[in-house]
Order: C-alpha cells, then sequence, then structure tokens
C-alpha cells in the first residue's frame, strides 16, 4: 500500500492508554500511519518506547501536533480536564479529535452501534469502557424490540481503575447510564461500577439487564442478533466472549412482571502493553483505533462499510 | 479536683438499620405505612440515628439488586416526618448511588449520610465525603466486607476516609464471617490509628453477630448497628432490642429505652417481616465462605431456578472473591454450575 492512502495520525498523551494505543496502531495500522506520540514528561516510559518504535516522540504538549498540517486524526489519551482545553485548538488547526477521556466534547461514540453517523464531525466522544463493553448489548435487543430499560453492572480489577476514575466515579455512572440511552436505544438506563481487588486480578466483566417494552419477545430472533453483535465486536476486541446467556427470567418491575433478558460478558485485554485482565482499558483502545480507522477511510474517500 | 477518681461511663451510639439493611430481608419491598410505624417506635425508643434507604444504598433499586416497591426518597420523607429526635440516616456505595440522590436525600431531609465501599478501595469515596461535608451532615465511612483485609490494611483505608472528612469510620462484617477475636483486633487497631469515631456493624450468620459487638464494646468501639429482630441480609444484624438490653447489663450507656425496643421489635417488626433472618443453612453457608449476606435471596431464587444448591454457588463466590454489590455473578455462577451438571 503507498504512502497515499494513509492519514496521518498522533497520540496525544503517553500514560498507559496512548501507550496500548500506540502498540495497537503500529501492529494493525489500517488506513492510518503514526506520525507522533507527544507527552509533558521527556523521560517517560511511553515516550521512551514511542522513541524505541521509530516513532517521534515530543515532550513538548500539543503544540508540535498542531503545527503538523499532515495529522489529520489526533488520538486524546489525557485527561477530561486537558481535552477541554484541547478541543477547540484541533478544531482551529483542522483536526479530527477522537477523544478516550470523559470529557465528552462531540458525540457520544459504540463502534458497533452508531460509527458511521459521525464521520463528519470534527470531535468524538468514546464514552467509558464500560459503555464500550455494554452498549453494543443493549444495541443487539433494540434493533429486534423496543427497550423500556437496560442496566449494566462493570466488575474491574482495583489495579485497572486509575486515580482519573477513582476520584470521579459518578462520572462513569452518568456518562455510561446515558450511552445505554442514547445509542443503545432503552427509555432508561443504568449503569453500577464495581471495583474487586481479587488477586490475581480478575478480568473485566459486564452483566447487561435488558427489560423489553413488550411482554413477549422472541428469543431465539434476540439471541440472534447478540450473537452477532458480539462477532462484530470481537473483529476489534479478540477477548471480547459472552460468556452465559441472553438467558431469560422473569422479575417484578416498576412496570411490572416483566421478561428480563440478562447477559454475560467477559473482556479480557490484547496485552499489547497492558495487562490481559485489563480488558475495560483495552476495549478504549481498540475502540479508538477502530474509530481512527473509520475517519481515516471516510478522508480517503473509500466508502466501503468500515470493520 | 484536678483528676478523675472513676473512670467515665463508657457510651455507645447505636444507629437502627432496620430501615436500610431490612429492606435485604424484604426484598426492598416496605411500605410507607410499614416506614412510619418503625421509625416512630425506634424514635420513642430513644434510637438517635435511623437508617433508611434501599438496602444498597442511594439508587440500589435495579435489576441487579431488586427494585423498590416504594421510592426510597418517599420513604426516607416519611421516617423524617414521623421522628421527633432521631436523625435520618442514608447509605450510598460510590458506583452505585451518585451526588445527584445524595442531594435529593438531603432535600428529603436526612441528616448523616453513611459512604460504604469496599474495604480496599476507600479512595473512591472521596467526592462523597467532600459533598456530605458541604452540605452540612455527619459522615459515616463504611469499609464493607472487612473480613478479607487485617487490621493495619483497614486503619489504612480508614484513614484516607477520615482526611476526606469523615466522622466516624465502620469495620463492616458484611459477609457475618468474623469471630470475636477478628472484630476485636480491628476496633482496636483503628481506635489506635485513627482521630476519628470508629464503629461495628454486624451479620449473624455464624450466630456471633451480638458476640462480635460485644467484642468491639471492649474494644472501644463508639458506634454500633442493630436491626429490629435483627431484620437484615443474611441471617441479620445483631438486634438493636438486645444489644440494648445487653449494653444495659454491662453498664455500657445507650440512651435507648430497653422495653419499648423490645415492644417495638414484638408488635411492630416481627408481624411485617417475610421470614425471620436467623443461621440457617443457607446463611452459615454465607458466613461459611465469607461472601456478601445480600447474596442470600438472590442466590435462593438462582439455586430453584436452576436446582442446584444454594451452598454450592456461595462457596464458588467466595472462591472467585465476590465483593459487596456483586449479585449479578450469583447468576453467573449459578449458570456455571448448572451447565457443569448438564442442567442447562
Amino acid at each position: 500500500m503507498s504512502e497515499d492512502n494513509k492519514v496521518k495520525v498522533a497520540i496525544v498523551g503517553s500514560g498507559n492508554i496512548g501507550t496500548d494505543l500506540m502498540y495497537k496502531l503500529l501492529e494493525e495500522p489500517g488506513h492510518m500511519e503514526l506520525e507522533m506520540v507527544a507527552g509533558i514528561e521527556p523521560e517517560s516510559e511511553g515516550l521512551k518506547r514511542a522513541r524505541d518504535e521509530g516513532i517521534e516522540a515530543t515532550a513538548e504538549g500539543i503544540q508540535p501536533v498542531l503545527d503538523d498540517p499532515e495529522i489529520k486524526i489526533v488520538f486524546e489519551a489525557t485527561s477530561a480536564k486537558a481535552h477541554v482545553e484541547n478541543a477547540p485548538k484541533y478544531k482551529e488547526a483542522g483536526k479530527i479529535a477522537v477523544d478516550l477521556t470523559p470529557a465528552a466534547q462531540g458525540p457520544y461514540l459504540v463502534p458497533t452501534a452508531n460509527l458511521t453517523e459521525y464521520l463528519d464531525e470534527n470531535n468524538v466522544n468514546l464514552m467509558t469502557c464500560g459503555a464500550q463493553a455494554t452498549v453494543p448489548m443493549a444495541y443487539a435487543v433494540s434493533r429486534v424490540t423496543p427497550v423500556r430499560y437496560a442496566e449494566m453492572v462493570s466488575t474491574v480489577a482495583s489495579t485497572s481503575a486509575g486515580p482519573g476514575t477513582r476520584q470521579n466515579i459518578d462520572e462513569f455512572t452518568f456518562t455510561t447510564a446515558r450511552g445505554l440511552e442514547e445509542i443503545g436505544g432503552a427509555q432508561e438506563g443504568k449503569a453500577i461500577i464495581i471495583l474487586n481487588p481479587a488477586d490475581p486480578p480478575l478480568i473485566m466483566r459486564n452483566t447487561v439487564y435488558v427489560i423489553p417494552e413488550e411482554d413477549e419477545v422472541d428469543e431465539d430472533e434476540i439471541a440472534d442478533s447478540v450473537e452477532e453483535v458480539v462477532s462484530e465486536v470481537q473483529k476489534a476486541v479478540p477477548g471480547y466472549q459472552l460468556k452465559n446467556g441472553p438467558t431469560f427470567d422473569e422479575r417484578d418491575t416498576p412496570w411490572g412482571k416483566k421478561p428480563v433478558i440478562m447477559m454475560f460478558l467477559e473482556v479480557e485485554g490484547a496485552g499489547h502493553f497492558l495487562p490481559k485482565y485489563s480488558g475495560n482499558l483495552d476495549i478504549m483502545t481498540a475502540a479508538a483505533r477502530r474509530v481512527g480507522e473509520g475517519f481515516a477511510r471516510h478522508l480517503l474517500g473509500i466508502e466501503e462499510v468500515v470493520a | 479536683m484536678t483528676e478523675a477518681k472513676t473512670e467515665a461511663k463508657q457510651s455507645v451510639r447505636i444507629t437502627d438499620t432496620s430501615l436500610r439493611d431490612g429492606s435485604h430481608a424484604m426484598s426492598h419491598q416496605f411500605a410507607a405505612e410499614q416506614v412510619r410505624d418503625v421509625a416512630r417506635a425506634l424514635d420513642e425508643a430513644g434510637v438517635p440515628v435511623i437508617e433508611c434507604n434501599h438496602g444498597d444504598g442511594l439508587a440500589g433499586s435495579s435489576i441487579q439488586y431488586g427494585f423498590s416497591k416504594v421510592p426510597e426518597m418517599d420513604l426516607i420523607s416519611e421516617a423524617v416526618e414521623v421522628c421527633e429526635q432521631a436523625r435520618i440516616a442514608a447509605l450510598l456505595l460510590p458506583g452505585v448511588g451518585t451526588v445527584e440522590q445524595l442531594k435529593e436525600a438531603v432535600e428529603r431531609g436526612i441528616g448523616v449520610l453513611r459512604i460504604a465501599t469496599h474495604c480496599t478501595e476507600a479512595d473512591i469515596s472521596q467526592e462523597h465525603f467532600q459533598m456530605a461535608k458541604e452540605m452540612g451532615l455527619e459522615a459515616v465511612g463504611f469499609l464493607m466486607m472487612a473480613h478479607m483485609r487485617g487490621p493495619d490494611a483497614l486503619v489504612e483505608q480508614a484513614k484516607l476516609m477520615e482526611s476526606y472528612g469523615a466522622d466516624c469510620v465502620y469495620i463492616v462484617d458484611s459477609a457475618g464471617a468474623m469471630l470475636p477475636k477478628d472484630a476485636k483486633e480491628r476496633v482496636e487497631a483503628m481506635k489506635e490509628g485513627l482521630e476519628c469515631q470508629v464503629g461495628f456493624h454486624a451479620h449473624d450468620n455464624l450466630g456471633v453477630g451480638v458476640g462480635n459487638s460485644l467484642a468491639a464494646v471492649e474494644a472501644g468501639v463508639d458506634q454500633l448497628d442493630g436491626s429490629l429482630r435483627g431484620l437484615g441480609a443474611g441471617a441479620g444484624n445483631a438486634p438493636t432490642e438486645l444489644l440494648a438490653a445487653v449494653l444495659d447489663k454491662m453498664g455500657v450507656e445507650t440512651g435507648l429505652d430497653v422495653f419499648k425496643l423490645m415492644d417495638a421489635a414484638e408488635y411492630t417488626i416481627a408481624p411485617i417481616m417475610p421470614f425471620e433472618p436467623m443461621p440457617d443453612r443457607d446463611s452459615i453457608a454465607i458466613g461459611y465462605a465469607g461472601v456478601y449476606s445480600t447474596f442470600l435471596l438472590h442466590a435462593k431464587h438462582a439455586a430453584q431456578r436452576y436446582d442446584i444448591d444454594v451452598r454450592e454457588i456461595m462457596m464458588e463466590l467466595g472462591r472467585r472473591e465476590a465483593v459487596a454489590g456483586q449479585e449479578d455473578w450469583v447468576i453467573d455462577v449459578a449458570l456455571d454450575v448448572a451447565k457443569e451438571k448438564g442442567a442447562v
């Protein structure tokens, strides 16, 4: 493939997420070429690893990224606060921002469900790891039958929840619940997160409960839709697995006795840079790579369906 | 006199949690009238703090934990309305409830917020403590599943809560898995390491709920939890009326009216209990396996549905080191066990 068929991209943020994303982009660049990794600590592990891979690494923050007109897509792997500051600058410099922080400066995006809707935007947000893991399941049901309510419970190894998540855990519940509603198609969404310190650390687990509008649902049709979405997600996140379900039960709910569809997921990371149990972080970087690829193809005028 | 000749009488503050921990045993089906009756009886018996909201804390109403029959905010209002002297407390688990519900609960009139995290995860509670203190509440920390860590680790976590503004931090034996010496050594270490008050919350799964509370008193605990007739998750809590009677006989000050509490347990709570929580086969299994007491009814439901033994579910959950709030794992484990047996 010639250089002309690539869009140049940069990663801003040389921490765990940025570094893991770097390895994903190097392993499977698609129509992207990683031009630069930007951080603020010259001696950081992430920048050192970028240099080792022959990637330009700058410790001067975002300026070198802004100054390079060739870079069309920027992956923001810093913090929500930093992204709020950076977002207008990317826009002014004519760059598309794929935001991995909870800053929510652009529309929410979950690749399996709504990637193609926002390819003309210049800033998209990947919400939370929990949303990336569970919104596809709510979506799988809601595209078959209307959904009254969707609830997700995410259990994450303590060691893979960083200080950002810990200091603002409410953000996770708000944002993930909104994702279940806006993208998952539920009239009402709810999210719960639990940190588990078991040693060895447990692989990220997610449970999704869905209450359909109708009292009678076609279980086979739902099961087929779920299976299809799972294999779609697996293309980007091979460690995404439906361990149990969809299983059907009946519960007393605020809307009377209703069927409840339950799905039990496990998300194992690819282990590019982060440990395999950190499926929560891996699903974010995998989603970011996939979204970046979607934008790159769109910019290049390749209109085939994004895989 | 420059020096006290006799040691001051020990006093312990009792918080009754029939209307919160009891919500588990009631499958979250408390009616408004029941809450009014229980709160009024507790208030008249001199209970200073009454906890009232969904068993899994603010916003606990869910498929995961069970939906509330009556919205918890309305139940809080009912309790606030009938109490003359008692303050109403609400529990909040960061990750389940948020500051949004906290604000509404304050509008409804709570005076105390109890903030619960797994005993190794205190640092997720900072924003909630700060908000509670900003809003003028008494803020109490809850270190759940405290049998899973030793005294030093617990003190370290409690200090985080103290630094966020906690007025008291509880050792919470959510699994009812502690023995009296476990309770004693943990409370002792906390008393030594903290400036703020220390509390202890018992479950009776191994039949030592009151015994553990007394061990905590020996270690100098400042606050204890109870519930009428022990109405709470698993085998229930230390019964409030029993704590009142026993502590009185020990000469420990509680400010409680023993006879009125006995009446409240007998005439107000007992008639509305769907079953009497006690260390029966399944509850002993919880304490023995060291899993969260609220798994009880969820595991019974799953065991029945997939035709397996509740104890198999509990032991496997213990092996997986499930923590508070992981009710979804109950079904997941039940499905795994059933699959192994070829039942599904």
